[in-house]
């Protein structure tokens, strides 16, 4: 299943919306390195509050994705990672170190509006 | 409850049974939590079956000890099998992908990790996980 995403301002949003095989996922991944180019893009938020499931691939290629965008000078942060979700990482021993994660939408927004405005100002 | 079983050959299969897996575990009456454990578990071990096996299968059932219940999840290749099972089941081993076969990862996701294996014969991997 596709990810569907959506440009809102210098940012692009990408929610996830049923579990995702390995092929989606990486097609996600290549979709907002490009898209970023495009939209000339300044922040990328990964919605992932409906996955049940992130295992080793998944977490990956999320790091995978984070660091892509960062090369193209773009941020990216991870939303909405469920409770269930976050504690099976921990006990895997899967983590999504260097990537900022929030609770949920609005406020991965938040945080890329003031990463955005520090870089303005700094 | 039934048996049941799922073949993997495609990255789809990986989902479908992760998602008869999750269906099961709450169907017996397992905690969200424990049964997004048992997901991401059967995910690994049925990704490392798509990946290095090409085909294999699972099989759920439901099992009992002295009033405890459980469900346990055999998953079965003939692929090229694995050389040294004690070292696969120690953290940062890898034959070829970066994050090696996630056999660790799982033994703490589950109550019990089983492997038989016979290079050029196939793995057997079962993983029983009991509800508290």
């Amino acid at each position: 299943m596709e990810v569907p995403i959506l440009k809102q301002g210098p940012y692009l949003i990408a929610t996830v919306q049923a579990a995702l095989t390995d092929a989606d996922l990486l097609g996600l991944r290549d979709a907002l390195v490009d898209r970023i180019g495009q939209a000339r893009s300044r922040g990328v938020i990964v919605d992932v509050t409906a996955l049940d499931v992130l295992d080793s691939f998944a977490t990956r290629t999320l790091r995978d994705l984070a660091h892509m965008i960062r090369l193209r000078g773009a941020e990216t942060v991870i939303v909405g990672i469920q409770p269930e979700v976050a504690f099976a990482m921990a006990q895997f021993g899967l983590t999504l170190e260097g990537i900022t994660t929030t609770l949920d939408l609005e406020e991965g927004l938040a945080y890329l509006d003031e990463s955005l405005k520090a870089k303005r100002i700094g | 409850m039934p048996d049941d079983r799922t073949v993997l050959r495609t990255e789809a299969d990986i989902v479908v049974a992760r998602q008869i897996g999750r269906a099961m575990a709450v169907q017996l009456g397992f905690s969200p939590g424990d049964a997004t454990l048992i997901a991401t578990a059967i995910s690994e071990l049925a990704r490392n079956v798509v990946q290095y096996a090409r085909q294999g299968e699972v099989l759920f059932t439901t099992v009992s000890i002295g009033g405890q219940q459980g469900i346990s999840v055999t998953v079965t290749d003939e692929g090229p099998g694995i050389d040294d099972v004690a070292a696969a089941l120690q953290d940062g081993f890898s034959t070829s992908g970066r994050l090696g076969l996630g056999l660790p990862g799982v033994r703490r996701l589950m109550d019990e990790l089983a492997i038989d294996s016979k290079p050029g014969h196939g793995t057997t991997v079962k993983v029983k996980k009991w509800k508290r």
